[in-house]
């Protein structure tokens, strides 16, 4: 806030601020208490550290980025997608220690330290991962947007079910859940196709868990 | 998105006295609901605390025989854990009947309790909403209420809690273990955690200002069939229309929680004295002075059809 605004401070916004300095509670480093007034505050960049694909990566980044934008926008990895933005679509999916997560419900800033795993990380062109092999060869999608997600999430319930993490469609808690279509279908819930591939991706995935059983 | 700052907790207390400390702070563990509320700008916090270091990620026995679950343990890890698979199937099965894989990856046992309705009108930021913006109206009440709430609602509110586990916990009598800011630690029972909408529907819990969860508690085991049946609109991955937690003894005694039917998991302990006479006996009961809308009338059926199915299963199971 420049001097002139503050000859501009209406009576009711000099109340405002007489309340909020009289208050114990202090405010946030990044805000005055005149910008808190007029309920306006500045951007906060924090520096974070990852290590995506085995990369170690150093970024500088707006508190308010997801793992999704800093993925995407920071260090051009646009193999994963950007389709609800928020966690209904699974578009987004990568694999963060070990686990598959919806990127674009969590913060940049709180993956400091982690290990992120996305598409391009599986495999290459040149020397594919089984389950990108496996969706080309059962022709696992359309339009191809949703496929990243779709494969990363795949290959990560192929790891749960092999931990013994059961489902929704497990019959007995106790059991180990088996490596079968009704499964795939169940722990694919969070992946949405629009253009309807699920039957050829349920396929891909059967024919990757027998590969490797 | 409006611009936070953020930081780090490094222990339960550090936390809860931090957050006392700034304006507008929050706590954000997995985030998978905060964050989305907040790019909705419903949730506008001027500072995250971090949670995610404080050591809260381990499910412990107690002196008592039950289970102490640490904040943070992600509902992945909760459902999926032996003791809790073998003796507390009810917990398990609300889970993994929740959500997605991906966010049951991130999501926390806390988190769980704390995340807000799915209520469209609370969602939708051009409409009325007491939760959203006290004393603004409720556009739900006479819009469109097919997923809402049919008791225990009031004049203000008629949202309902999303959570399958926590239709689970209360049904267990679970505990809500939390620290405040001064450092003093308390024991909620799940039965007083979330409250019912009366004239502040934002309110939700007995949580107080900045006061932090850092575990829940479950009891000896209860034995019995543990069932948790969800109807929903589609099989995998959709809020409930009603749902119906159950423990059932080879006795036919037991206990019952709805989830999808009110503010919070909705347990009648009187009603479960009725189980020997039915289903249609203890949803008499447990919904006795229902409010339901026209499109969601369908709820007390659906409960009665559900818990009569619950309990032919659990007389099958033994």
């Amino acid at each position: 806030m420049t001097d002139r605004d503050l000859l501009k401070l209406t009576r009711r916004k000099f109340l405002i601020l007489g309340a909020v300095t009289a208050s114990s509670v202090a405010l946030p480093p990044f805000i005055s208490a005149l910008a808190s007034a007029a309920n306006i505050a500045r951007p906060v960049t924090n520096p974070v550290s990852m290590e995506v694909n085995g990369v170690p990566r150093q970024m500088n980044l707006d508190t308010r980025t997801t793992l999704l934008d800093a993925l995407r926008e920071h260090l051009q990895l646009t193999g994963t997608k950007k389709g609800c933005d928020h966690g209904q679509c699974g578009a987004c999916t990568v694999i963060v220690n070990g686990r598959r997560v919806n990127s674009c419900l969590t913060l940049a800033v709180m993956q400091q330290g982690s290990k992120i795993t996305t598409v391009e990380g599986l495999g290459t062109p040149d020397k594919l991962h089984a389950m990108q092999a496996a969706f080309i060869k059962h022709d696992g999608y359309q339009c191809g947007y949703c496929t990243p997600g779709q494969i990363c999430s795949a290959v990560a319930v192929l790891d749960e079910i092999r931990q013994g993490i059961p489902s929704h469609v497990s019959p007995n808690l106790t059991d180990r859940p088996q490596l079968i279509a009704r499964e795939f279908q169940e722990r694919m819930s969070g992946n949405i196709c629009r253009c309807g591939a699920y039957s050829n991706i349920i396929q891909a995935i059967s024919e990757v868990a027998e590969a490797t059983a | 998105m409006r611009p936070f700052s953020y930081v780090r907790a490094t222990s339960p207390a550090d936390a809860a006295h931090q957050a006392a400390q700034v304006e507008g702070a929050r706590f954000i563990a997995g985030g998978t609901n905060l964050l989305d509320l907040m790019k909705l700008e419903i949730e506008t916090p001027l500072h995250l605390i971090d949670v995610n270091d404080l050591a809260l990620d381990r499910i412990e026995a107690t002196p008592e025989g039950g289970l102490r679950i640490g904040a943070l343990v992600r509902n992945t890890d909760l459902a999926a854990d032996s003791r809790v698979r073998k003796d507390y199937g009810v917990l398990s099965r609300a889970l993994l009947a929740g959500a997605s894989g991906q966010l049951r990856n991130a999501a926390t046992t806390a988190g769980n309790l704390l995340q807000r309705t799915r209520c469209p009108y609370f969602y939708d930021t051009n409409q009325a909403c007491n939760k959203r913006q006290p004393g603004s109206g409720c556009a739900a009440i006479g819009g469109v209420t097919r997923q809402l709430g049919i008791i225990g609602v009031s004049s203000a509110c008629i949202a309902t809690h999303p959570s399958d586990m926590a239709v689970a916990m209360r049904v267990l009598d679970a505990q809500v273990e939390t620290i405040r800011p001064d450092g003093t630690t308390r024991v909620i029972p799940i039965a007083d955690f979330h409250r019912l909408p009366g004239n502040t529907p934002n309110i939700e819990t007995a949580l107080g200002a900045n006061e932090l969860i850092t575990a829940v508690t479950l009891p000896a085991p209860l034995g019995g069939t543990h069932i948790y049946q969800k109807v929903r609109d589609r099989a995998s991955y959709a809020f409930a229309l009603i749902s119906v937690a159950a423990v059932i003894q080879e006795n036919g005694t037991g206990r019952v929680a709805l989830g999808g039917v009110a503010h919070r998991p909705w347990r009648i302990e009187e009603a479960e004295k009725l189980m020997p006479d039915g289903a249609k006996a203890v949803t008499t009961r447990l919904l006795a002075g229902a409010t339901p809308t026209h499109e969601n009338e369908f709820k007390v059926t659906l409960v009665e059809r559900t818990l009569a199915s619950v309990m032919s299963q659990a007389r099958a199971a033994s």
